[in-house]
């Protein structure tokens, strides 16, 4: 469980983000959702202390995260796996060296165990033999797939991803979703996703948090998300032409 | 002013975060393996041509501006060893690095920090700027050297072949002027100046690249200003050095 207590940050004269109180639950898949700019990547990179808050607070199961030093950061990073909005892979490194980097730098594992944890992770996101494959040769399907199979190979207790299937097609986007619920159930792990994709929300959103103009406006189930009454959200998930179309035929 | 105390401020911080122990041994010997192959090896082609023609014209130059038959043609030899080893090996290929390793190191970072690859770093609690600087600014310290060393062998070799093949000095009196008063100490003068501004060049790179924000068009930015800054600083640590070690 992360829990976020007033969060506040500004850059310069930009209040990014205006007292933030949240609760992420664990074995849930708890989404952030807000139009682009609205402060899901700055409000992400300050639970895992990429940005230090101005004021506020993160607790990790209760562990106070923003009064920690480095060191003590460095051993909670290690129970976090995140992906980001473009993959990150290190782009120097082929699949199988990514996937182990963490592995590499963290354990004391042999090469043999190290290998055979690669090949579980790879496994796992349907990547069986593309250990030799450089990033460049991957589609963005497969690039996002190998950034979760990176962050889940620790065994992460957290885990983090900013927009895991922007710009890919609604079909694989739908397997890199369904693939962080089933992740996140099978290990019990709390799940935070950043989305802007309604197919995202309705198909995995255990748990909603719509950001708006820097502030939590609204808490949910991707259920309750559809019947609310709230303005500005009914603005956001009825934005696009297909949805605004569904709801007129519904009513 | 404001923005250069940030800027020596935000270089001093960072440094402090370099110079640390790195996580893992053997990941750093790695790297720092693959940074001799990188930053030394490939740059050897172009060293070795820089010296050769540099060293070429100096000894023509010279030959040519000996009209005095009161002046041995030795003087030749003497002068082409003396300014290769004392300015053109340390100083100017230095800058010629400065440009090569300069840009590489940082359109490297740069990169690396613009797709996200340093945040991803950081989050698994990898120090990013000891991984990624220090193994670089190790190499630069210790190859720059051999890299010299090199550079002088070269531009005084190819000034004995512009004398042979040009018949202005014979190699006997190309040879006695390179030993004329040879003093040790100007290779060590050499050395430490190329120790220094390999500091410069690895540091000063992989600083710009380390804060480069935005997208492609300002890792090009980051590259451009780890040039022309540590080009700058190489000059003007050239004059300091240069001040305290020969006087
Ligand atoms: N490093 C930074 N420095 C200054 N301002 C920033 C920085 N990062 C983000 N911002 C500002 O914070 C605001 C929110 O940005 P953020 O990246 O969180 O949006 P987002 O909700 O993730 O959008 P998207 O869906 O497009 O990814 C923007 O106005 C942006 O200009
Ligand atoms: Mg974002």
């Amino acid at each position: 469980m992360i829990e976020a207590v007033g969060i506040c940050k500004q850059f310069g004269d930009n209040m990014v983000l205006k007292d933030i109180n949240c609760v992420f639950e664990k074995g849930k898949t708890n989404l952030i959702i807000g139009q682009s700019g609205s402060g899901k990547t700055v409000l992400m990179k300050c639970l895992v202390g990429l940005f230090e808050v101005d004021s506020g607070k993160v607790l990790y199961d209760n562990r106070n995260f923003s009064s920690m030093n480095t060191n003590q950061r460095k051993k909670i990073r290690q129970e976090i796996g995140m992906l980001f909005q473009m993959g990150a892979l290190f782009d120097m490194m082929n699949v199988q060296e990514n996937v182990m980097f963490p592995l590499n730098m963290f354990t004391d594992k042999t090469e043999e165990e190290k290998l055979d944890r690669v090949n579980f992770v790879l496994k796992r996101v349907n990547l069986e033999n593309s250990n030799a494959l450089m990033p460049s040769e991957l589609s963005g399907g497969m690039r996002k797939r190998v950034a979760i199979a990176r962050a889940i190979s620790m065994n992460p207790q957290y885990l983090f991803c900013d927009e895991p299937n922007s710009g890919l097609d609604p079909q694989t986007a739908g397997v890199i979703d369904i693939l962080i619920q089933e992740i996140t159930r099978e290990y019990d792990i709390t799940t935070i996703v950043n989305t802007h994709d309604m197919n995202s929300v309705l198909s995995i959103g255990d748990q909603v948090n719509f950001i708006y103009k820097g502030q939590l406006w609204w808490q949910g189930t991707k259920d309750e998300i559809l019947e609310t009454t709230n303005t500005e959200l009914n603005d956001f998930v009825f934005g696009t032409e297909l949805t605004s179309r569904l709801k007129t035929r519904r009513s | 002013m404001y923005k250069f105390v940030h800027t020596v401020g935000q270089y001093v911080l960072l440094m402090r975060r370099v110079f640390t122990r790195p996580q893992r041994g053997k990941i750093f010997w790695n790297h720092l393996f693959d940074e001799f192959q990188h930053l030394g090896l490939e740059s050897l082609g172009i060293v070795a041509i820089i010296s050769t023609f540099m060293g070429a014209v100096v000894a023509i130059q010279t030959a040519f501006n000996i009209d005095s038959p009161l002046i041995s043609m030795s003087m030749v030899g003497f002068t082409t060893a003396q300014s290769v080893i004392l300015e053109f090996s340390p100083t100017v290929i230095s800058l010629i690095l400065a440009g090569k390793v300069g840009s590489r190191i940082a359109s490297e970072i740069g990169t690396m920090r613009v797709t996200e690859q340093i945040d991803a770093l950081e989050i698994m609690g990898v120090n990013s700027a000891n991984y990624l600087i220090f193994p670089k600014v190790v190499a630069c310290l210790l190859i720059n050297p051999v890299l010299i060393v090199i550079s002088i062998w070269l531009g005084v070799l190819g000034g004995w072949i512009a004398m042979e093949a040009s018949g202005l000095v014979t190699t006997t009196d190309y040879l006695y002027g390179i030993r004329i008063d040879f003093d040790p100490y100007i290779v060590f003068y050499a050395l430490i100046k190329t120790v220094f501004f390999a500091y410069i060049i690895a540091t000063v790179a992989g600083y710009y690249g380390y804060v480069t924000e935005g997208g492609a068009l300002e890792v090009g930015q980051a590259s451009t200003k780890a040039v022309v800054y540590s080009s700058i600083l190489i000059i003007l640590f050239n004059l300091i050095l240069t001040q305290i070690l020969l006087t």
